[in-house]
């Protein structure tokens, strides 16, 4: 078998490895290329400028709000989805107590899984077609509907105080079902014993759900929280189709990916769109890494 | 859910390089999604050409196809595959015109111009266009001097030139000479329901105390007087404002703006302009707008539930199924703000639009031209009007005709202002970013601040910022 090892190994990796470097690693070099370039998106590129793309970014108003609304998204949607998906899937696995010896969810928490994965399945397009529909502004909005007649309506994404919690809101909905998956396939490796033996001590829920589950999840915690920032750092979706004027009112809810995309194929200003991109790619990288080191602690094998 | 991940042994490093992977896949998609990166010097394919003759004034090779893409909007298609193909296939039997449409004309079009594979003639249109500005300075427009040169297909001694209406050739051309056809003529005003206002005997203001006088009853009558959709069509309200300023301080007022001259924004007629919409936005306007998408806006237009509507003359199309009968669209001229308006309350904003351009590197581009020919022909622009209710630059293609209320609303507006008729600003093509900045202080200025100073101030400073970046192309017109 030996020595049918190797082209067996390189029979399965040539396309995928031939699709990344073409579509993941030529595309890199090429923004890191264009990014010292003043080019439209059309034509030859020539007109070489160094870092005056880089330099344009640190005077640019809208970058600093993006930034500012990436680092908003980057800080509380890990946060609230981590919680509330911990929450559920503790809920879901472990909150109903103990019957006939068995640990089990709450009733019914077969039926909440299915359910709590459903936005998982829609893609974000209609998802966000979806909420704009939720957030209308006027009375044909689903949320304003709901309110009595006397009350003026809220603006919800027309008002540049609320846009960004909406559109946090819909990626919390949105991320919250996965992470609840993911989280109960975590805790479904946790030895039922170890539960037994802390109920048994007399340890509440509370006590169960801080002083086991939560350690016990560590690692599945803290790539959920990666995924999550990275996840921050695009919103792009969302934002282009839900928003005021894209990415408005006024800028009050542009981000990085947004402003990628309309410089390059709005504004013609491809160069200065791929300079964005390279910062990007450092934002995400100098996130991944300082998360990372940060939440490196030792992890309790079960 | 155990069942779907089966005690999964999480491999913390697979997965974190995992999610750095989708994570950084955002980088690479302008590099990406703009397709082969400076392919395009790589020279022009071998082009048809034919003998050039009475019969033939643009040379084209009679066997050769011509490739022509229809942005599916507010036009629809049928103009094209209906009229114009026809039309040139009956003189040029032998070509073959291979058709496609699509509704997003930058997704479709712009990796081909850079793959050095055009079509022949190109729809540049709908909220996905391509920045004609860029393409004419990386000469990927064909120049169309010769066909505007040459004889009319079907108005005997005329060269096409010759046929269009004032302005028209002007607004497709880039430091003086002409890329573009920009096919529609489209008539600014304000819309409303003529049925509505008969019914209630309102008259179409010509004066802002009258217009201001109309608004008070109308919400007396439980109309909201005046509305645009802020979420996507601030240029609108951009339009109305630029319109207002045209009129108090003369066409000159908005060429300054193109020209990027500095002060041009904070200009006393722009300030006027800006004082008097503000008072609309602030007693008259409908603050969930600011929310709302154009069809919306124009639905509840349709149901009387709005007044005034500022859009352009494709209107009474766009809202065709949805217009109820008995609805009739009617056209009026933006009042006077001032009693010393240079122009007359009766003068209008009328623009032709719709870029329509031959690619300078596609296979048969004397073809594209010979099809933008095709139609701007009589009989070509007369069926377009028929099909679309949208007038073209053909002057006097449609006179005599009775097609829609509307329609007939706008032709009347055009007659009634005379020599009155300015083209309107170029700014919102020339320089995207501007126009990007325009929407949004059109929205603060109308539903959120009404500080018309503000406004100024903010549009002058990028106007600046534009003027002085040298990576932005620069256009001027006189």
């Amino acid at each position: 078998m030996r020595h049918g090892k190797y082209p067996f190994i390189i029979g399965f990796l040539v396309v995928p490895v031939a699709l990344y470097v073409t579509f993941v690693v030529w595309a890199y070099i090429q923004a890191f290329y264009l990014s010292v370039y003043e080019w439209s998106g059309l034509g030859p590129v020539e007109n070489f400028v160094g870092f005056d793309n880089f330099k344009k970014m640190w005077d640019d108003t809208t970058f600093w709000q993006s930034i500012k609304h990436n680092i908003f998204l980057l800080v509380f949607l890990p946060i609230i989805t981590v919680v509330l998906a911990l929450i559920f899937a503790f809920l879901l696995n472990v909150g109903g107590g103990q019957k006939g010896g068995v640990i089990r969810g709450v009733w019914g928490s077969k039926v909440y899984r299915i359910i709590f994965f459903f936005p998982q399945l829609l893609a974000l397009a209609i998802v966000a077609v979806i909420f704009g529909r939720v957030f209308g502004p006027d009375k044909s909005g689903m949320i304003n509907g709901l309110f009595p007649d006397s009350w003026s309506p809220w603006l919800f994404l027309a008002d540049e105080r609320y846009a960004m919690g909406c559109i946090l809101v819909v990626l919390v909905w949105q991320a919250v079902g996965f992470y609840v998956v993911l989280f109960s396939a975590g805790m479904g490796n946790i030895p039922t014993e170890v539960y037994e033996a802390a109920a048994i001590d007399g340890a509440s829920r509370v006590t169960l759900f801080f002083k086991i589950t939560i350690p016990l999840l560590w690692n599945t915690v803290q790539v959920a929280w990666v995924y999550l920032g990275i996840a921050a750092f695009d919103a792009f979706a969302l934002v282009n189709i839900m928003t005021v004027d894209r990415g408005g009112p006024d800028g009050a809810t542009s981000v990085l990916s947004l402003m990628i995309y309309r410089n390059a194929f709005e504004f013609s200003q491809a160069g200065y769109a791929s300079a964005l991109g390279v910062v990007l790619f450092f934002l995400t990288l100098t996130f991944a890494w300082v998360t990372l080191s940060a939440t490196r602690r030792e992890s309790v094998e079960a | 859910m155990t069942d779907i991940f089966p005690k999964p042994e999480l491999d913390r490093r697979t997965l974190l390089r995992r999610a750095a992977a989708v994570g950084l896949l955002a980088t690479p998609a302008v590099g990406m999604l703009s397709a082969c990166v400076g392919s395009s010097d790589e020279g022009t394919p071998d082009q048809a050409t034919g003998t050039k003759s009475a019969d033939n004034p643009l040379g084209i090779d009679p066997k050769a196809g011509v490739e022509i893409v229809i942005f599916n909007g507010g036009l629809g298609t049928d103009y094209a595959t209906k009229v114009d193909t026809p039309l040139f296939n009956k003189k040029w039997p032998e070509a073959k015109v291979t058709y496609s449409q699509t509704e997003e004309i930058s997704t479709v079009i712009q990796p081909r111009i850079n793959g050095g594979n055009p079509p022949d003639m190109i729809n540049n249109s709908g909220s996905k266009l391509m920045d004609f500005g860029a393409i004419v300075k990386a000469g990927q427009a064909a120049e169309l001097t010769d066909l505007f040169a040459a004889p009319s297909l079907d108005i005997q001694g005329k060269t096409v030139a010759d046929t269009l209406v004032p302005g028209a050739i002007e607004q497709g051309s880039y430091d003086g000479k002409p890329f573009a056809v920009n096919y529609a003529y489209t008539v600014f005003g304000l819309w409303y329901n003529a049925a509505l206002f008969k019914k209630n005997s309102w008259t179409p203001p010509t004066t802002w105390a009258e217009f201001t006088a109309l608004c008070d009853k109308m919400k007396a009558a439980g109309v909201v007087p005046f509305g645009y959709a802020g979420a996507n069509a601030s240029y609108y309200m951009v339009r109305a404002i630029m319109t207002s300023a045209g009129k108090i301080g003369s066409e000159q007022v908005l060429k300054d703006i193109d020209n990027l001259k500095a002060g041009a924004w904070t200009n006393d007629a722009v300030k006027q302009a800006a004082e008097a919409w503000a008072g609309i936005g602030k007693n008259y306007i409908n603050k969930t707008f600011l929310g709302l998408r154009h069809t919306e806006v124009q639905l509840q237009q349709n149901q009387d539930k709005v007044g005034f509507y500022p859009c352009g003359s494709w209107l009474e199309n766009e809202q065709a199924k949805d217009t109820p009968a008995g609805f009739e669209y009617a056209i009026a001229a933006y009042p006077s703000v001032t009693a010393a308006d240079k122009l007359p309350a009766t003068a209008i904003n009328a623009a032709a639009g719709e870029i329509y351009f031959a690619a300078a590197k596609g296979k048969n581009p004397q073809g594209g031209k010979e099809y933008l020919r095709t139609m701007l022909s009589k009989e070509a622009a007369l069926e377009f009007t028929k099909l679309t209710k949208s007038l073209t630059v053909v002057a006097g293609a449609s006179d005599g005709q009775t097609i829609s209320p509307g329609l007939t609303s706008a032709n009347d507006a055009v007659t009634k202002a005379g020599k009155d008729i300015f083209m309107g600003y170029l700014f919102d093509t020339w320089y995207k970013k501007l126009d990007d900045e325009s929407r949004a202080a059109a929205n603060d200025l109308m539903f959120k601040d009404y500080d018309a100073a503000k406004f100024c101030d903010r549009m002058e400073k990028a106007s600046q910022a534009v003027a002085k970046d040298s990576s932005v192309t620069k256009f001027t017109r006189s």
